[in-house]
């Protein structure tokens, strides 16, 4: 599968500090679904800076990035020269597989769909899927120590 | 003078892979079926068969939401900016209920 830049993926390479902070954001919006973003430099398929949204929909089961932020974030993006590498949401009652909303609403065939479950009280399932063109592709999620530089 | 319009990788196809392109209109809707003389079927994702903004974009005039602005009928000019963005959703919930949830904003 390529993705916007040409490159084959099927493999999420992420920072446990940035893992670490979706699974805190994850938890404190519980039973809300949390969502965000990683944005890393375009191109390099590196998700460097995490960015968590509010979740306009404030709903346990749906999110939406509120509009206006999005809008401000992505440009923020376009003027570090960087993407949206990872967009992340966690599901709070069920698996952490895309939904059918989750597959309808994926628009950005470039980036690493990533999934947190927090169902379990005392653990989570953390998944990552590529979603081009309605079609779901799970990828491994490789969790490394300080790809981020400090 | 025309307008600018940002495409969002996802609907690039539709433009030959550009990023910005221009078109002209008084409204968004007439600016909408300009692009879509030259760039065939993007109108298509961004307005319903039923006529309405599509809820898988985010469209913005000189930074504002178009919801805010009177959607389609929002006035446009040259020298404005267009972006168009893909809305970000999704969630453990049914579709169809999803879907009821965001077109009632």
């Amino acid at each position: 599968m390529l993705n916007s830049h040409g490159n084959v993926n099927d493999v999420l390479t992420i920072d446990r500090a940035i893992i670490d902070a979706i699974v805190v954001h994850a938890r404190r919006d519980h039973p809300d679904e949390a969502c965000g973003v990683v944005a890393g430099p375009i191109g390099q398929d590196v998700p460097a800076r995490l960015i968590p949204m509010d979740n306009a929909a404030r709903s346990m089961t749906f999110y939406e990035f509120d509009s206006m932020e999005q809008l401000r974030v992505w440009r923020e993006m376009d003027d570090r020269d960087e993407e949206p590498v990872v967009i992340y949401h966690s599901h709070t009652a069920t698996e952490a597989y895309p939904s059918r909303t989750d597959v309808s609403f994926a628009g950005e065939p470039g980036a690493h769909y990533l999934l947190v479950s927090t169902r379990e009280p005392d653990s989570e399932e953390i998944r990552s899927f590529r979603i081009v063109d309605g079609v779901v592709t799970e990828e491994e999620v490789n969790i490394v120590d300080a790809t981020v530089k400090a | 003078m025309a307008i600018e319009v940002r495409i969002p990788t996802i609907l690039r196809n539709y433009t030959g892979g550009a990023k910005i392109v221009e078109g002209s209109g008084d409204t968004l809707a007439a600016l909408i079926d300009d692009l879509d003389s030259r760039h065939s079927g993007l109108k298509g994702r961004l307005i319903t068969p039923e006529g309405g903004l599509h809820r898988f974009v985010n469209i913005y005039v000189n930074d504002e939401d178009v919801r805010f602005l009177g959607a389609l009928e929002a006035k446009v000019k040259d020298g404005d900016s267009l972006t168009i963005l893909p809305a970000v959703a999704g969630g453990a919930l049914g579709f169809a209920a999803a879907a009821a949830l965001v077109g009632g904003r």
